[in-house]
């Protein structure tokens, strides 16, 4: 088994719980993990990823090679497109709809959407409004994982025990809010899916 | 046997804190700060008492880990790549002092400068000193790295250098801890005048640290960082150091054909090297940072055998590797997925919205709207992202402490105004031999300390200025009445414009302290205010 998964977003938009919660499940199953960050300057308000790689086998490179990821999560539209390098002639590419505008340039919303579903495996969420529907704003992310849950290499379930041990501390309150997001992004991909056969 | 999820950074912290550490000594900088930082959240690390504040900059904390060591204790020092340059004074002449207690430094080096102004090898400044060196490829390997360092440094009295670099420091995987062992007691140097550097004792210290260094050698053909692995391909040998090891196995996932030496101790296995140039048709070098180990290898004029690296092209001269690199220097095609797509912009890192600094600037730049050529000399930090839009509001970034010193040289020069802009901790960092230069010869600048009670570039580190600038300003020498304190607030920016207009005016050293705390840090500590008041 191997999931090479780029992460991408903003600085400060929390990609990194993303990757703690997928991480943790990793480590809980026994499996080698590596995961190179981005820290320091980088992360005032300017583009940031974050390269995660589980496998059963030894992981030799903290990062990972161009064309070789599974998987693209992206908690932002642009961003999303900024690693298409990386990705996998049959890997996903799962993305927050809503633009994050901090440049004078940022290019023409419909025409980033657009190049994102024009990719032959993507999906392209509304995290924002998902997240305010059944949790609260800030569990976004979780939204976002949820949808890219189908394809990175852990069942729900192992994804649903580390939310739970990493929300813990704050709460029973936070761990079902973003378990229930968590379930939302999936249920949405899924639907998305079964339509895009047809069904 | 334990196992912990760590950076590269954590594993060097674990791995010291493991090894008996009783201090480390450091100032931020990426990417060395969680090395500090870990330490001082460590429960271990508190229990056993090991010393972890923040030194006002990088000479000072080597100076501290020396003095540890003198004492009989094992201590590091902490920094970037660039802050080895500051320490670099301390750092050679603790090369001819020697060590007592195991001394340490770790130097993080920033190759593709992600947060940094230059991309220079540290290894060469282990060389300079003639002391060995490690260079952990994963983080199993930082964090062995410390325990292997400290016994290495006591065995042979000297200090170690452990060079690693971005990639490694910010990267999490797994690592094995083994058995922490006890700190050292105190003991003194028997020879109580070994660290007294008088010329006839640093003639017979040079003397014992050149007499060391065929031991060195002789420990890095030993070393578990260097080893050597056969392959059937001879047509091509390959030696990778530290982190380039990993990027040549991504490439050969069932192992590499051809002979690889792994090196991760310094100075370089002599006969490891001569048994790979003797038995394959060339030779690839690959590290991450500068082609330190193809020069040695090459020579000036060498080019009776092919050696191929960054020097030749066949890895590019700049930048950190990664497996692509790697692989297309191995000659091989890299099949990539789709380019980016056009519409993609750059998104440069900015100030965040409700940064103090942005009223500091919006002040600033509407006085000198009217003051052409007006020039601002910047220093190192937050307020550095003052270059880019909307704001190009600076106009020079060099190291650290330079504002100050820079804008005297151009005041010197009859520039008016000359502008320095510089943090509160840098300005302790080395800023402040600088304001006592222009102090000594009431040199016309203004300096303004944009004080937002942090480091914030690094991520809220204590600034060794907290609740001083104004008795440190005064004590140098600068006249009381041109110590301004303002809050940088839009509510106040006619009156800040005006303070600043006056000090621009007078004809000597004045500063203004713009003081308005960090919002990143504020959140924090009004976060765990509530918290504690739960
Ligand atoms: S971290 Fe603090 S000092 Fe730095 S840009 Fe943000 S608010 Fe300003």
């Amino acid at each position: 088994m191997k999931s090479d998964i780029i992460l991408a977003g903003v600085g400060g938009q929390g990609i990194l719980t993303i990757a703690t919660i997928i991480g943790h499940a990793a480590v809980e199953r026994g499996l080698y993990l590596k995961q190179a960050e981005v820290h320091g300057m980088s992360q005032r308000g300017g583009d940031v990823q974050s390269h995660l790689r589980i496998s059963d086998k030894v992981i030799h490179s903290d990062l990972i090679p161009e064309g070789k990821a599974d998987l693209i999560i992206s908690i932002e539209p642009m961003e999303a497109l900024r690693y298409t390098s990386f990705l996998a002639p049959d890997g996903w590419l799962i993305a927050n709809r809503k633009p994050f505008v901090n440049i004078p340039n940022y290019p023409d919303h419909e025409q980033v959407w657009a190049t994102i579903e024009a990719m032959p495996r993507s999906v392209l969420i509304d995290a924002d409004k998902l997240a305010r529907e059944v949790a609260t704003a800030r569990s976004m992310n979780i939204v976002i994982l949820g949808a890219a849950s189908g394809h990175v290499g852990m069942s729900t379930e192992e994804l649903e025990h580390s939310i739970t041990a990493i929300f813990q501390r704050k709460g029973d309150a936070v761990v079902q809010q973003n378990i229930a997001a968590l379930r939302a992004g999936r249920a949405y991909a899924d639907a998305k899916d079964l339509a895009a056969h047809g069904v | 046997m334990k196992r912990m999820l760590l950076l590269g950074d954590e594993a060097i912290a674990q791995g010291a804190i493991d090894a008996g550490l009783s201090g480390v000594y450091a100032y931020p900088g990426t990417p060395s700060t969680e090395i500090t930082e870990y330490i001082q959240r460590s429960k271990a690390a508190r229990e056993r008492g090991v010393h972890s504040d923040w030194s006002a900059n990088e000479k000072t904390a080597m100076e501290a880990a020396l003095g540890m060591s003198y004492a009989g204790k094992r201590a590091m020092a902490c920094m970037k790549h660039v802050g080895l340059n500051v320490a670099a004074d301390g750092f050679i002449n603790a090369g001819i002092t020697g060590a007592n207690g195991g001394l340490i430094v770790v130097a993080a080096d920033d190759p593709s400068m992600h947060s940094s102004q230059n991309e220079q090898d540290s290894r060469f400044y282990g060389k300079f000193a003639l002391i060995p060196m490690i260079e952990p490829a994963d983080q199993q390997e930082a964090y062995h790295a410390m325990s292997y360092g400290f016994d290495l440094s006591e065995k042979f009295g000297t200090p170690v250098l452990v060079r690693i670099t971005t990639r490694l420091a910010h990267s999490r995987s797994g690592v094995e801890l083994r058995e922490p062992r006890d700190a050292n007691a105190l003991t003194l140097p028997q020879d109580k005048r070994q660290f007294v550097l008088l010329p006839s004792i640093a003639r017979r210290n040079y003397q014992s640290l050149l007499g060391k260094q065929a031991g060195f050698e002789e420990d890095s053909e030993q070393s578990p960082f260097n080893s050597y692995t056969e392959g059937p391909d001879r047509t091509l040998g390959i030696i990778a150091c530290g982190i380039a090891h990993n990027y040549l196995m991504e490439n050969f996932q069932d192992g590499c054909p051809h002979p690889v030496l792994k090196i991760g101790q310094y100075p370089a296995p002599r006969n490891m090297i001569r048994t790979i140039l003797k038995s394959c048709d060339k030779v690839l070098i690959l590290e991450d940072g500068a082609p330190f180990l193809e020069e040695q290898i090459r020579g000036l004029l060498d080019e009776s055998y092919a050696i191929l690296g960054r020097l030749d092209g066949t890895v590019p001269r700049a930048g950190e590797l990664n497996p692509n690199i790697v692989a297309t220097a191995l000659g091989r095609t890299v099949e990539t997925g789709k380019p980016k797509a056009e519409i993609v912009k750059p998104r440069p890192p900015e100030l965040c919205p409700g940064c103090p600094h942005i009223d500091s600037y919006n002040a600033l730049n509407e006085v000198l709207r009217e003051l052409e050529p007006g020039r601002v000399f910047s220093d190192i930090g937050c307020y550095t992202l003052g270059a880019l839009e909307p704001f190009n509001a600076i106009n020079t970034c060099v190291d650290m402490g330079a504002s100050i010193t820079m804008a005297k040289g151009a005041a010197d020069a009859g520039l008016f105004p000359a502008v320095a802009v510089i943090g509160d901790s840098t300005f302790t960092h080395s800023g402040m031999t600088g304001l006592l230069d222009a102090i000594i010869e009431n040199s016309p600048i203004t300096v303004m300390i944009v004080d937002n009670e942090t480091t914030g570039m690094t991520g809220g580190q204590t600034s060794s200025a907290r609740g001083k600038l104004e008795d440190i300003c005064i004590g140098l020498g600068v006249p009381k009445d041109h110590v301004r304190v303002v809050e940088p607030l839009k509510k106040n920016h006619d009156d800040n414009m005006r303070v600043i207009k006056e000090e621009l005016y007078y004809e000597g050293v004045s500063v203004i302290i713009e003081r308005r705390e960090c919002i990143q840090t504020l959140k924090i500590s009004k976060m765990l205010e509530k918290e504690a008041a739960k």
